[in-house]
């Protein structure tokens, strides 16, 4: 999860954004470029003796890395399955049940799911070799997650879980109280960038993490070519969760967060919710596919007639997005697709149209999209893929990663084996 | 949105005084320049209709004027008791009108124009927007006259650029808990290079680097098309004005994410505050509860606003812009819009990019169109101001207090712009034009001296209005003229007093210009011609007696004498209250009594001592004096003065007002009074002669003194001349305007406080002395 739209004027002062460079931290603590202390040095967990005293090498399973957004909970966790004999005995029950419960299912409760086709296999972490599963549920289900974890008596593991996303703030008490869990809390855009570079580095079960999209305006050419991120920098790192956060990254530990829009998948979803009815975003991204934006967009050639010459914009450009819907016989002429199809091309060609500003302004021509507003929404990849090539006339290219919204989770969980 | 536009024009004569006159009108008027737009109208109830219509028309307007004509004083007319013949004659002079309306008027409207419509070789209307389509047939067949589409961005920039060359107080910034609430920018010399942010259905990005040379860098389709369309969807609210009412009473937190609805409080990483919108609209997306229509309505326009606003600033750093204008119907003057514009672009350029709205941004596209229609004019010839009398002001905010004025200015409204048959320029000798203000008070600012200020102008009114009909006996309508004026300068100053942003920022000179202005559109041009003719025929009888009694004195009492006598002279002063009141009362009130008033020294304001001792050092190269009042101050007050500087051996050029103010010396009044005491003063003679003096217009005709806005041929005199001292004279000039000014040479500021409230505000008494020398700053 990532944010950031201005405060509402009502509120008073808005506060800088700092665009200051920023380094990640290594696992020691802050190296600070810019100084500030970080959070995270004050939240060293309290479960520390029993750190210190079992991990030699490594942490004491289970290995779990949480991040915890504005929509969605993303969970990952690495399964072993090179266990001894010897090391299952000495398994302790709940741990056992944790494993069993998490690689047996599919779907958890009523709203988590497994994604499986995103399991990657035959992983080393830390010298263990095993899966790596990724799980997501709804935030406002935490209250079942704890539940949950309460249930499987996970405390009983005298365990901490590192946790990122704004989520691991809010929810740092719930974790202590309903679930007997200390939360290691980590930056989101440190676990961000960490997740990505080491995902694209074990790529995905022997195929290409990284990919552009090549014709992206016809359907059938359109295809995905493998690219390789391993010399990327500087990247521009669009991460679109609820809201949208822009990183420039330089190198694998230096960064600085260009600004961000509160225009992002939550807005989506949100405004499809309202408009349409539907409830999940699978619904709303499948009305989408079905619409014609055309009929509530108002296109360049509505006004003019054809291509604005003068300045250059085509005529099936949208001059204005849901211009048509100033029109009372045009409101009552769409459909719920023709409305979801127009906010995901409203919202999507938006966030393409400030990662092109930033891209210029930073000088930098490759952009990286991740995030789960991606999931499932070939549509957005597709259209994002176009218009930042067609308006930065060939400057720019967009390239997505296929572990798409995982890589704070990732990230935390990094942050779990490489702590000492 | 759209834009269309048209131009009529009244009947011309030809006349001698405007030698470019007659080429312009030719083409003026025959283009009509007007704009429609989608954006409904406010503060209309139960009125369907509400798109607007601008329309811009040109006409000639026919004025009395004042005029003076010397006597031939070699024949028989030398004895005749008057100075000077004054005449009142018919003049005409240009003027633009902008005008709104809603576009069910607009065949009312084209009637109009087809009435007043001057029969002339081309028959074609310029238009621009979308009304071009709409309205093409109707205006072909009323007007006969075929509709010559304007592309709109073009229009839309030719008319910015207009507005703030022209309009000193045009832009503003919007400081929603500001008081005032509007913050008015003193447009620079150069205006360039700027960015010009057009929010209608969508956004265009324009950068305008010189008058013809303007690109569009960039855009978004997210815009007020958005707001209005997404906003009827999701509240089934039809009217855009509506939509921003329920805006201004939602709340969008119960909508949109915030970051402490993630974080549970601020990401202090990041400083990013709990209060930050992380997701707009994100908290629909969650819940199945229903919203209320006003808070997705304050949502959607801090989604759009925020939206525009960070694109705005992307833009500007990338074009390293810092001024960036907004406009739009989107923007037009809705306060809601304006604030949030203007907190988004705080908020993502760290106030490093200023968000700024004009008063007429509404008519930029027909003002454009109509230009267009006269391009081949020379833009050079003339300038343009705006016209008090006839401009209805920038709406008020409340609409709650004031919704009668809230409804007219939506239905109707305008603006008129008098064309100057000269070009004004800079005073070259300004020490930074580009910070240079005018006006020493800024009334919108300062409530105390505003309640004040207006209650004086109310108070003189009635004066004011008697002084009209008595300078026009023969006049059998001059007191039915004189009501009407009364009553207009009246409601001008309650619509002051409630919206004193009305017409830019608010000063004692735009309360002066405006009455100037108000007097003149019912053709009283000169009040004060008689009083001045007297005046100025009483001075010149005692102005031998003046020269001789100053030349018996010794080189340092001389030269307070001077002084003495200038200050003396500025006593009579009709435009203050005082003084009006002692000379109407007393007819004797001469320059020894006159003297007797003034302040001893040390002056409220006093270096003399190191203006004397700069007398004691060489003498300037040249003076530039800005004169005050007819009568004793000019001839016995300042032409005496002059003619020691003379002596001295420095150049002087005396500048006096192009048309009448109050008793100031016109420029005319100043031409004769010279020719008279030249044949009685051989030093003022042969300087004539020599051309080391010199008499020159200031282009303006007011009772203050903008040097931002000179006669061109005037800034040239003073370049050419190498002027080294810049003196300014009277209350107006030098206390309500210029006070601060400061200069890149020598100045002199004087004037007598003939005002007993503005004299202890200075922490003085009335008739209290500012006399300040200055040397320009290291």
């Amino acid at each position: 999860m990532a944010q950031n739209g201005p405060v509402g004027p009502s509120e008073d002062g808005g506060p800088q954004e700092p665009a200051a460079r920023r380094r990640i931290s290594s696992s020691e603590g802050p190296t600070a470029s810019t100084g500030a202390p970080r959070e995270r040095l004050n939240s060293v967990p309290r479960a520390r003796p029993r750190l210190d005293s079992l991990r030699r090498n490594r942490p004491p399973f289970p290995w779990f890395g949480l991040d915890i957004g504005g929509t969605l909970v993303k969970l990952v966790y690495f399964e072993p399955r090179d266990i001894t004999a010897e090391e299952e005995q000495e398994e302790v029950e709940s741990l056992k049940n944790i494993r069993k419960y998490l690689t047996s299912n599919v779907a958890y409760g009523q709203t988590g799911i497994r994604d499986v086709h995103l399991e990657l296999k035959d992983l080393t972490m830390c010298g263990r070799k095993g899966s790596l599963h990724f799980i997501r549920f709804p935030t406002q289900d935490m209250s079942v997650f704890l539940q949950m974890a309460r249930d499987k008596q996970f405390s009983s593991l005298h365990t901490f879980l590192c946790a990122t996303g704004g989520g691991a703030y809010k929810f740092e008490e719930d974790f202590l109280n309903v679930g007997g869990l200390e939360l290691w809390k980590l930056d989101e855009l440190d676990c961000l960038i960490k997740g990505v570079l080491f995902i694209d580095s074990v790529g995905f079960n022997g195929q290409s993490q990284c990919f552009s999209l090549e014709t992206p305006k016809d359907p059938e050419k359109c295809q995905k070519i493998p690219y390789n991120l391993e010399n990327p920098y500087p990247l521009l790192l669009v991460n679109i969760g609820s809201g949208v956060s822009i990183l420039a990254v330089y190198s694998k530990d230096d960064y600085k967060r260009v600004t961000g829009t509160s225009l992002g998948g939550g807005t989506f979803f949100g405004l499809c919710c309202l408009l349409t009815g539907c409830s999940t975003f699978e619904e709303a991204l499948e009305m989408a596919s079905l619409g014609d934006s055309t009929k509530v967009d108002k296109l360049v050639r509505d006004i003019y007639g054809g291509d604005y010459d003068r300045f250059g914009l085509p005529g099936y450009a949208v001059a204005s997005s849901f211009g048509n819907m100033m029109s009372k016989e045009k409101r009552d002429a769409v459909s719920k697709e023709d409305l979801a199809r127009a906010t995901l091309i409203t919202i999507t060609n938006n966030i393409g149209s400030i990662a092109r500003m930033c891209a210029v302004n930073e000088n930098i021509s490759r952009v990286v999209f991740v995030g789960n507003f991606l999931r499932v929404n070939t549509v957005s990849m597709k259209l994002l893929a176009y218009a930042l090539e067609y308006w930065s006339k060939g400057q720019l290219k967009a390239f997505f990663l296929e572990h798409e919204g995982y890589f704070g989770a990732v990230g935390a969980l990094l942050e779990l084996l490489t702590t000492t | 949105m759209h834009s269309l536009a048209v131009t009529s024009g009244r009947p011309q004569r030809p006349t001698s005084w405007f030698p470019t006159r007659e080429k312009a009108t030719r083409k003026q008027d025959n283009a009509i320049a007007g704009e429609e737009c989608d954006c409904t109208c406010r503060g209309q109830r139960g009125n369907t209709g509400g798109s607007l219509t601008k329309l811009a028309y040109y006409s000639t307007v026919q004025h009395k004027v004042a005029k003076v004509k010397s006597f031939d004083h070699t024949g028989k007319d030398a004895d005749h008791e008057l100075l000077y013949e004054i005449s009142e004659q018919e003049e005409i002079t240009a003027r633009l009108h902008f005008i709104k309306f809603e576009n069910t008027y607009i065949e009312t409207c084209l009637d109009f124009i087809k009435d007043h419509l001057v029969n002339t070789e081309t028959k074609v209307i310029k238009a621009t927007g979308g009304g071009a389509y709409k309205f093409k047939d109707l205006i072909e067949k009323k007007l006969g006259l075929n509709v010559d589409k304007e592309d709109e961005i073009t229009c839309l920039i030719k008319g910015c650029n207009f507005v703030l060359k022209n309009i000193p107080h045009e832009a503003f910034v919007y400081v929603k808990h500001g008081d005032p609430e509007f913050r008015f920018q003193t447009t620079h010399p150069n205006i360039f290079p700027y960015l010009l942010v057009n929010i209608g259905s969508g956004v265009s990005v324009i950068k305008v680097e010189t008058e013809d040379k303007f690109e569009r860098i960039g855009g978004s389709s997210i815009g007020g098309g958005t707001f209005w369309g997404l906003g009827a969807l999701l509240t089934k609210t039809k009217r855009f004005d509506e939509l921003l009412q329920l805006a201004a009473r939602g709340q969008h937190t119960n909508v949109d994410m915030l970051v402490k609805d993630i974080y549970g409080g601020a990401y202090q990483i990041l400083g990013l505050t709990g209060n930050l919108i992380a997701s707009s609209f994100g908290k629909s997306a969650t819940a199945d509860k229903e919203f209320s229509k006003e808070d997705m309505a304050k949502s959607l326009l801090h989604m759009i606003s925020n939206d525009i606003g960070q694109l705005a600033c992307l833009y500007a750093k990338q074009h390293n812009l810092s001024q960036v204008y907004f406009g739009g119907f989107f923007i037009r003057g809705h306060p809601v819009t304006m604030h949030t514009i203007t907190y988004s672009i705080n908020f993502f350029s760290k106030g490093e990019v200023q968000a700024l709205f004009l008063r007429h941004e509404g008519y930029l596209g027909a003002i454009g169109a109509f230009l267009k229609g006269a391009e081949q004019d020379n833009p050079n010839l003339y300038s343009w101001g705006e016209n008090y009398a006839g401009s209805s002001g920038l709406m008020s905010t409340s609409p709650d207090i004031f919704p009668m004025q809230r409804s007219r200015s939506g239905t109707f409204d305008m603006l008129e712009m008098d064309r100057l048959e000269r070009q004004v320029v800079n005073l070259p000798l300004l020490y930074d034009p580009s910070s240079y203000i005018p006006d020493s008070v800024d009334l919108t600012e300062d409530a105390m001296a505003r309640e004040y200020w207006l209650s004086c102008f109310e108070e003189a009114l009635e004066g004011v209005a008697k002084r009209a009909v008595a300078s026009q006996p023969d006049a059998k309508d001059a007191t039915d003229r004189a009501q009407k004026f009364q009553q207009k300068y009246w409601n001008k100053l309650q619509t002051l007093r409630h919206q004193p942003f009305a017409y830019g920022s608010l000063t004692v000179r735009s309360l002066l210009d405006t009455r100037e202005h108000c007097l003149n559109e019912f053709n009283f041009p000169d009040p004060y011609s008689k009083v001045k003719q007297k005046e100025n025929d009483i001075a010149l009888r005692y102005y031998q007696s003046v020269i001789n009694s100053l030349d018996s004195l010794a080189w340092e009492e001389k030269q307070f004498a001077l002084v003495k006598g200038l200050l003396a002279g500025n006593v009579f002063d009709w435009g203050a209250k005082a003084v009006s009141e002692v000379l109407e009362s007393d007819q004797e009130f001469g320059f020894e009594a006159a003297k007797q008033k003034l302040q001893a020294r040390p002056w409220l304001v006093d270096s003399y001592s190191k203006w004397i001792e700069r007398l004691k050092g060489p003498p300037h190269k040249c003076a530039l004096i800005f004169v005050d009042n007819s009568g004793i101050d000019i001839i016995l007050g300042i032409f005496p003065f002059v003619r020691e500087l003379l002596s001295r051996g420095t150049e002087v050029i005396l500048a006096c007002n192009s048309g009448p103010a109050l008793n100031d010396v016109t420029f005319n009044e100043s031409l004769i009074v010279i020719e008279r005491i030249a044949a009685m003063d051989s030093i003022i003679q042969s300087a004539l002669q020599d051309d080391r003096l010199t008499l020159v217009q200031t282009g303006t005709s007011s009772p203050c003194l903008d040097l931002s806005r000179l006669d061109k041929g005037l800034a040239m005199l003073v370049k050419e001349r190498n002027t080294d001292l810049v003196i300014i004279e009277g209350m107006g000039r030098a206390i309500h305007t210029n006070y601060y000014a400061t200069f890149q040479c020598e100045s002199l500021k004087l004037a007598v406080i003939k005002n007993s409230w503005l004299a202890e505000r200075l922490g003085g008494k009335l008739f209290s002395v500012v006399f300040k020398y200055e040397t320009p700053p290291l």
